[in-house]
């Protein structure tokens, strides 16, 4: 069914009794075409775009729990695309481009909103480093704008701005930049992809991989063997796991990233805002609750939870920038599993094995690129090319020397 | 989390820095650039036991080796780095 207002007055006549099911539940078929494992938003969207862009009929998307229940809805729900390497920017650009249109796209209501993000600098450096980036944003497409003080506290008057220890100078606006519900995203690409003949087979999770002479001919999973000849795994923090099945060695390493949400208050902040001192970023959701979250853990982790260091932290952080929020109580804090590649960039690429690729390493930024994943990954499987603004998201790039290091951090996933 | 450590007793995990994964080890000089690749970039990243360096930063300044399980953060062992290179080097048991 379209939703529109024309079936909403239909259904609200009715009682709200008569809404379809948004996706179908299906029991697996024997074989496919192609099967995307990972009902996270970013294979939900490379189902959808498969079926969309490329006309592919017999689509699989596994998932060993239920859809939606992973990091696409354990995130903080910032969508933005201020990046600064030719590497990266042109992907988030793109990825922008496609939230812009996605509601009308999907035929449902994900509340984008773009409401600003605001990146915070406290000295001459970091104002020119952001310069730099903002240069480099407009140079690929998106948008940037520098703000000096005055400009910061017209449009995010709460920041303590003359913070005696980090006083703020500025910050780079990205009015483009936002929010979006993440669970909706989820929901609206399942549906998405459902209408256009996507099987979503939830409570299949994936034990092994069919390889035969090094070409995959399929998945073995707890409902049985389903055979494809063409594979993608998009499954964030369990990268690894299901790649050690594959024998893949991977330059990946889990980290747990803690978020939290408090009570809802009135309407107080409405862009988004991260600090240039500590990492802590903030919005307030559409509930009115704050959502802010922090860096991640530091160590290695499968765990859906983190420690209590890190909540104390990014609470200090949080407090500094914006001192009212200490009289705010923290409702739920949940932890989400990070695939932390070594240069903090993604990889969509083939691997080793014929007829397998891969959707990884988004650190703790996948959910903006949720689109545009989707949509390269997609290209990826369906034409055998890497998709124009992702080219260079390869996973031999460690080998060759090509690492897209956004941080200059190098090869150490816990400071990305 | 608490990691004893062998010096100071056990203290909450904000003293130490995570430095990763211990079992990467540096290969020799002469080992070619495939050893020095899997040796930067590649990871096991296992789901369960996982031995790793923890710098006891804001304690005794020591490098240590957790063996932690990374699902359940439970930890199994601490031993201080050159104990841990000293066991290796006798080809003892863990």
């Amino acid at each position: 069914m379209r939703y529109s207002v024309f079936t909403l007055a239909q259904q609200a006549l009715k009682g709200h009794t008569g809404w379809p099911k948004a996706w179908r539940q299906v029991a697996p078929q024997k074989a496919y075409d192609i099967i995307v494992v990972g009902g996270g938003g970013h294979g939900l969207a490379t189902a959808y775009y498969l079926a969309r862009n490329h006309g592919m009929k017999r689509v699989a998307l596994v998932e060993k729990g239920l859809i939606g229940l992973g990091n696409v809805g354990r995130n903080t729900t910032i969508v933005r695309a201020n990046y600064n390497l030719e590497g990266n920017e042109p992907f988030y650009a793109h990825s922008l481009r496609l939230w812009e249109g996605l509601e009308k796209e999907l035929n449902y209501n994900v509340m984008f909103s773009q409401r600003g993000v605001i990146n915070l600098f406290h000295s001459d450096g970091q104002r020119d480093r952001f310069v730099r980036r903002g240069n480099s944003i407009l140079l690929h497409g998106a948008d940037a704008v520098l703000l000096d003080r005055d400009g910061v506290r017209r449009y995010a008057p709460m920041i303590d701005i003359d913070n005696s220890r980090f006083p703020v100078m500025g910050g780079l606006l990205q009015p483009r930049a936002g929010t979006a519900r993440h669970d909706a995203v989820a929901w609206g690409f399942a549906r998405g992809a459902d209408r256009l003949g996507v099987d979503i087979i939830q409570n299949c999770e994936v034990i092994g991989f069919d390889i035969q002479n090094g070409v995959v001919k399929g998945v073995e999973t707890t409902l049985g063997p389903i055979r494809a000849e063409r594979v993608g795994i998009a499954v964030a923090g369990n990268t690894s796991t299901l790649g050690r099945m594959a024998g893949l060695e991977l330059p990946i390493e889990s980290h747990v990233l803690q978020a939290f949400v408090s009570e809802g208050l009135k309407p107080f902040l409405d862009c988004v805002v991260t600090f240039g001192v500590g990492h802590f970023y903030v919005s307030q959701s559409d509930k009115g609750g704050m959502v802010f979250g922090g860096d991640i853990d530091g160590y290695n982790s499968y765990a859906q939870r983190g420690n209590l260091p890190m909540v104390e932290h990014v609470v200090e952080a949080g407090v500094t920038m914006i001192p009212r929020l200490s009289r705010v109580r923290v409702l739920r804090s949940w932890g989400g599993i990070m695939d932390m590649s070594m240069d903090g960039s993604p990889i969509i690429d083939k691997t080793p094995v014929e007829g397998l690729y891969l959707n990884c390493g988004w650190n703790y930024g996948g959910f903006k690129a949720t689109p545009a994943s989707g949509w390269c990954f997609a290209h990826l499987m369906a034409t055998g090319e890497m998709h124009e603004v992702s080219r260079a998201h390869r996973l031999d790039r460690f080998r060759t020397g090509h690492s897209i290091d956004e941080e200059g951090t190098g090869a150490q996933p816990n400071l990305h | 989390m608490l990691i004893d450590c062998p010096h100071c007793g056990p203290r909450s995990n904000e003293e130490f820095t995570a430095k990763g994964d211990a079992t990467a080890k540096l290969p020799a000089g002469d080992a070619g650039p495939e050893a020095h690749y899997r040796h930067v970039f590649v990871r096991d990243n296992p789901r369960g036991r996982h031995e790793e360096f923890w710098h006891h930063t804001g304690g005794c300044r020591c490098w240590l080796v957790v063996t932690r399980d990374t699902v359940t953060h439970e930890i199994f062992e601490v031993t201080t780095a050159s104990e841990h290179l000293e066991r290796q080097a006798s080809g003892g048991k863990k």
